[in-house]
C-alpha cells in the first residue's frame, strides 16, 4: 500500500467538522423516551426497543448508599444490598435464587456510595414474573439467619484480603485522609468490627427508611410497550413506602495538601492515588471541567499523562485522573501504578505535567480533539439496552431532560479555551494534591502527615 | 465486591487488556451464543470476513484478529506476542508513533487490543461513517509498521510494568502462572500469555520485525465488524483497504502442540504475607473445541455449572450452606481452545476450618455428581441459563464480535457458533455424567493451595 494522503490533518479538520452532524443521529432521542406513570403513581422513563426480546430496568434510590450507614453501622448498605436477593416472601434463599435461575432473571443490587441501585434484566417472555420477584425482594426481604450469617461471612473475608491489597488499602486511605470525619471517607464495605455488628433489625431498618417510593428513579429499556409497562411497576415498586427518611444533605469537608502519606507496602512497585477538591455536578462549570480533565489525565491513550509517564518514560502501565462528584461534594481524582525505584520521578513528571498544563494550557489541537472524544464517545457507551436503561436513571437524578443525548455535544463544544485554563486554575493545584502510596517508595518527598 | 473508590476500574476501561485466564474469560468469551445472524464472505487474499448487524444504534465494533498467540510462540521468547500488540500503536508512514489512537479518539472513538493464546486482537468502537478511516489505518498497519530500536525498549519498560501491575504485585497473580505451569506438562497454554519476565527482558526489535512480517498477513486475519452495516455495505471497503494487501504465500501452518498423558496428580503450594484468606482450587485438563473430544464442551458447560455455578450450584450449597466449610465456592470451564481447555474448581475456606478437611468435601461432592448424575431439574436449570445467556449475549455489540473472534481463531466456524443453542438443547443427563467421568480424572489435575505466611 502507498496511498500518500497524510492522514492526521484529514482527520482533524474535515472529519471533526462533520462529527456534529452524526450526532444528530444518536442512540436516545427525545422522542424515544417516554414517561409512564403506572396506576400507582410510580414513574419511569421508557424506551422501546423491539429488536430483541428482553427487558432491562435500571432503579436507583437517593440517600440510600453507603454515605447513609450510622456511625458505628458502617457496612450496613452494602451487606443490605447482599441480602434481598437471599430470600423474600415465602421464599427462603435457595427458593428464591432457584426461581430466579428458572426464569433466567438477571436481578442485581449494589450500593454506591450517595445511592442504592438495583439492575433487572429479563426475557420479555418471564417479565410478569420478573417484576414480582423483584417487588418481592423488596418489599418483603426475609434477612434470614442463614443467608445473613453466610453472607456476612463473605463480606469478612474479602475485608480481610482487601486489607492486604495495595489498590484496597490506597483507595480506602485515601478517601478517609480526604473526607476525614465525614461519611464519605469511612469504608464503604464496613470494618470487620462494624459488619460483626450489624443485624437483620439494622437491616429491615434501612430497607424501611431508605427504600421508598419518594426516592426512586426508574429506567425502562426494552420490548415492552408503556400500557405493558405500567401495571409491572407497579408489582415491583407499589409495596414501597411512600416516604423515605433521608438526612438533610451537608456539604461534605475536602481536607487541603500538600500531603504525601506512604502505607509501606511489601512489593515490587508502588500504587499511587492522588486527588484534590473536584466540582459538583451542577457546576456551570462541570463541563469545562471535564474537557479538562480529559486532555489531562481522563482520555486513555491521549492524555498528556499517558504520553508523559507512559509513553515517553515508560514508568506505569497505566495513569489515568477523572472527576467524581458526589451528592455533597466532588473529588479530581488519579492514579498510577510505578516501579518503586521510580516512584520519585512518576510523582515529579505527574506534578511538573499539571504545572505546564496550568501554565500553557492544552493547544486548540487537543482541545478540539477532547470534545471530539467526549462527544463521540458518549454514544459508543449507549449501545445495550442494559447501559441505556442506566443512562434514563442519570438523566431524571440530574434533571438533564430527555433531550439531553441531542443536547450534550453543544454543551461540550461550546467549551471555550478559556474555560479549559480558567477551570484548571480553580481545581489543579499540584502544590496541594493529596497522594497516598502504598509500597515501597523511593524518591518520595518526605511524608508530610 | 463493589467497593469504592476502586480506583483502578476507570483504568481498566482503557488498558490494553489480555484477557483474564478462568472465570473472567468464561463471562467475556464464552463461544456459544448463536441467534446472531452473521453474514461472512472471504476476500481473494484470504481474510476471512463476518459481519454482525446490531441497528440500533449508528455505531460499529471493527476488530481485526490474527491466528497468532502466546501458544505460537517458540520456546525462549514467551510474551513475544503480547508484546507486539503493544507495538502495533508504534506507527507507520502515514500515521506518526502515538498518533492511532489519538485519531480514532478525536473522531469519537476509542480503541484497545488484546492477546490470548489461540489469538492477537485489535479493535475500534466508532461512529459508524468513521468506518472506512479505521479501516485504512488498520489495514496499513498490517503491513507498514515501522519500528525503532527506541520504541522498542521504551515499550518493553511498559510490557514490564504491566507484568509488575497483573502478575508481580499480588500473590494470587504469581501463584495462578505457577499452577498454569503445573497443569499443562509439555503444551504452551502452561506459559503466561504475558512471558515470563526473563524472557520479555530479553524481546527486541529483530524478534519482533521476524515475527510480524510472517504472521501479520491478511491470509492470517478475521475481519469482524458488528453493529449498524450489512455485507453489502462493508464488503466494498474490505476489498478497498484489506482486499489489496498481498497474501503471505509462505506463511506456515499454525503449530500443533500436544499435551502427553497425565498420570499423576499434582500439588502446587505457596504462603505469602500478603495473603489474608486462604484459596484452594482444583484445575482439572479438559477436552476444548479444538483438542480432544469436541461433542463434550457442550456438556462440561452444563457439568461446570451443575457443580459450581452461582449459589444453587452443588458446592456452594454443599460447603457454603449446609456445612459451612467455605465462604465461597464454585466451578468454571473453559474450553473454546486450539489446545487442551480446562475445568477449574475453586473455593475459600470458612475462619478456621482445615483446608484439607474442606477439599475432603469437595471430592465427595464431586464423588457424588459422577456417581449418580445430576438430577432432571438441575440439567434444565442449566439449560435455561444457558439458553437465556445466548438472547442476552446479544445486548452488547462487542460480545457478539469476541465470541466469533475467539470461536474462529480457536478453528470453529460460523455456522458451529451459530449452532450452539441446538447443541445445548440436545444434551442430556447421561452426556453430562459421561463428560464429567472422563474429565474429572485425579491424575489429569492440580490442587493448588495459597496460605498466609505462616509465622513460626
Amino acid at each position: 500500500m502507498s496511498r500518500a494522503r497524510p492522514f492526521v490533518p484529514a482527520a482533524a479538520s474535515l472529519l471533526l467538522a462533520v462529527f456534529a452532524l452524526a450526532m444528530m443521529t444518536g442512540p436516545v432521542r427525545a422522542g424515544d423516551i417516554v414517561e409512564v406513570t403506572s396506576p400507582g403513581g410510580i414513574v419511569a422513563w421508557l424506551k422501546r426497543e423491539p429488536s430483541i426480546p428482553i427487558i432491562a430496568l435500571s432503579a436507583s434510590w437517593t440517600g440510600a448508599g453507603t454515605a447513609s450507614d450510622p456511625a458505628g453501622k458502617e457496612g450496613r448498605a452494602s451487606l443490605a444490598s447482599r441480602m434481598f436477593d437471599e430470600g423474600a416472601g415465602e421464599l427462603d434463599s435457595q427458593a428464591f435464587q432457584r426461581r430466579l435461575e428458572d426464569l433466567a432473571v438477571d436481578l442485581d443490587l449494589s450500593a454506591g456510595r450517595d445511592e442504592l441501585n438495583l439492575q433487572l434484566r429479563t426475557l420479555t417472555a418471564n417479565a410478569d414474573e420478573a417484576f414480582r420477584m423483584a417487588g418481592m425482594a423488596l418489599s418483603a426481604p426475609r434477612f434470614d439467619a442463614e443467608p445473613l450469617e453466610r453472607i456476612r461471612a463473605g463480606v469478612l473475608s474479602a475485608i480481610a484480603a482487601d486489607s492486604r491489597d495495595p489498590n484496597a488499602i490506597a483507595g480506602d486511605l485515601f478517601m478517609a485522609r480526604v473526607f476525614a470525619g465525614d461519611a464519605y471517607g469511612r469504608p464503604a464495605d464496613g470494618t470487620a468490627e462494624s459488619v460483626a455488628g450489624l443485624t437483620a433489625a439494622d437491616l429491615r431498618a434501612f430497607a424501611g427508611e431508605r427504600l421508598a417510593r419518594d426516592n426512586l428513579l426508574v429506567g425502562v429499556v426494552g420490548d415492552i410497550t408503556p400500557e405493558a409497562l405500567g401495571p409491572l411497576l407497579d408489582t415491583a415498586f407499589a409495596g414501597l413506602p411512600a416516604k423515605a427518611r433521608i438526612d438533610e444533605a451537608v456539604t461534605a469537608p475536602v481536607a487541603e495538601g500538600p500531603l504525601v502519606a506512604v502505607e509501606s507496602f511489601d512489593s515490587p512497585q508502588t500504587v499511587f492515588v492522588f486527588g484534590i477538591r473536584g466540582i459538583p455536578r451542577d457546576d456551570p462549570d462541570f463541563n469545562a471541567a471535564r474537557v479538562m480533565n480529559h486532555i489531562l489525565g481522563g482520555g486513555g491513550f491521549t492524555s498528556m499523562l499517558t504520553e508523559e509517564i507512559r509513553e515517553q518514560r515508560g514508568l506505569t502501565y497505566g495513569v489515568y485522573s477523572y472527576l467524581r462528584p458526589l451528592d455533597r461534594g466532588g473529588l479530581w481524582l488519579g492514579g498510577m501504578s510505578t516501579a518503586n525505584a521510580r516512584a520519585g520521578e512518576a510523582w515529579q513528571v505527574l506534578r511538573d505535567t499539571m504545572r505546564r498544563y496550568l501554565q500553557d494550557g492544552p493547544d486548540e489541537k487537543r482541545l478540539a480533539e477532547a470534545k471530539a472524544n467526549i462527544n463521540g464517545a458518549f454514544p459508543l457507551s449507549l449501545t445495550s439496552n442494559r447501559a441505556i436503561a442506566g443512562l434514563l436513571v442519570t438523566l431524571q437524578r440530574e434533571k438533564l431532560g430527555m433531550d439531553y443525548v441531542e443536547r450534550r455535544p453543544d454543551l461540550i463544544n461550546a467549551v471555550t479555551m478559556e474555560d479549559v485554563r480558567r477551570v484548571a486554575r480553580r481545581l489543579l493545584d499540584p502544590d496541594r494534591l493529596l497522594l497516598v502510596a502504598v509500597g515501597k517508595p523511593e524518591g518520595l518527598p518526605a511524608a508530610t502527615q | 465486591m463493589p467497593r469504592l473508590p476502586r480506583l483502578s476500574a476507570p483504568a481498566l476501561a482503557f488498558l490494553r487488556v489480555l484477557p483474564v485466564l478462568g472465570l473472567l474469560s468464561l463471562a467475556g468469551t464464552r463461544a456459544e451464543a448463536g441467534l446472531f445472524n452473521p453474514e461472512t464472505f472471504t476476500l481473494d487474499n484470504g481474510m476471512q470476513v463476518v459481519v454482525i448487524p446490531d441497528h440500533r444504534a449508528p455505531v460499529v465494533v471493527h476488530m481485526v484478529w490474527y491466528r497468532i498467540g502466546a501458544a505460537d510462540e517458540q520456546a525462549g521468547e514467551s510474551g513475544l506476542a503480547h508484546f507486539f500488540e503493544h507495538l502495533m500503536f508504534k506507527g507507520t508512514e502515514k500515521i506518526p508513533p502515538g498518533e492511532f489512537s489519538k485519531i480514532v479518539a478525536a473522531n469519537g472513538g476509542r480503541d484497545n487490543a488484546f492477546t490470548s493464546y489461540d489469538y492477537t486482537a485489535y479493535f475500534q468502537v466508532i461512529a459508524r461513517d468513521r468506518l472506512p478511516l479505521v479501516m485504512e489505518m488498520e489495514s496499513d498497519r498490517m503491513t507498514n509498521l515501522r519500528l525503532n530500536e527506541k520504541d522498542v525498549l521504551t515499550e518493553r519498560d511498559v510490557v514490564l510494568a504491566e507484568r509488575r501491575q497483573r502478575t508481580d504485585s499480588t500473590p494470587q497473580g504469581q501463584f495462578g502462572e505457577q499452577v498454569r505451569a503445573a497443569l499443562y506438562l509439555a503444551h504452551p497454554y502452561g506459559r503466561p500469555v504475558i512471558g515470563w519476565q526473563e524472557e520479555i527482558e530479553r524481546l527486541n526489535l529483530a524478534d519482533a520485525m521476524r515475527f510480524y512480517r510472517h504472521y501479520y498477513a491478511p491470509n492470517n486475519a478475521i475481519l469482524i465488524v458488528a453493529g449498524d452495516i450489512t455485507a453489502a455495505d462493508l464488503k466494498p471497503l474490505a476489498e478497498k483497504f484489506y482486499g489489496a494487501i498481498p497474501a503471505n504465500p509462505e506463511l506456515r501452518a499454525r503449530p500443533e502442540p500436544v499435551e502427553p498423558p497425565h498420570r499423576a496428580a499434582r500439588r502446587v503450594e505457596a504462603s505469602d504475607p500478603r495473603v489474608a484468606v486462604p484459596s484452594w482450587q482444583r484445575l482439572y485438563i479438559a477436552d476444548s473445541t479444538g483438542y480432544g473430544d469436541r461433542s463434550r464442551t457442550a456438556p462440561l458447560e452444563f457439568f461446570s455449572r451443575i457443580l459450581g455455578g452461582g449459589s444453587t450450584g452443588r458446592l456452594y450449597r454443599e460447603l457454603v450452606i449446609e456445612r459451612k466449610l467455605a465462604v465461597n465456592a464454585g466451578a468454571w470451564y473453559s474450553g473454546v481452545d486450539r489446545g487442551p481447555g480446562s475445568l477449574g474448581i475453586y473455593a475459600t475456606p470458612a475462619e478456621g476450618v482445615d483446608p484439607a478437611a474442606m477439599e475432603a468435601a469437595i471430592d465427595k461432592v464431586i464423588g457424588d455428581l459422577l456417581r449418580d448424575g445430576p438430577t432432571a431439574e438441575e440439567v434444565e436449570r442449566a439449560r435455561t441459563g444457558l439458553l437465556a445467556e445466548a438472547v442476552y449475549a446479544r445486548d452488547s455489540l462487542q460480545t457478539g464480535a469476541r465470541i466469533f473472534g475467539n470461536a474462529l481463531a480457536a478453528g470453529l466456524t460460523v455456522e458451529e457458533v451459530e449452532a450452539w443453542p441446538e447443541r445445548v438443547r440436545a444434551v442430556t443427563a447421561e452426556t453430562i455424567t459421561a463428560a464429567g467421568r472422563a474429565t474429572m480424572r485425579i491424575e489429569g489435575s492440580v490442587t493448588a493451595l495459597l496460605k498466609p505466611e505462616t509465622r513460626s
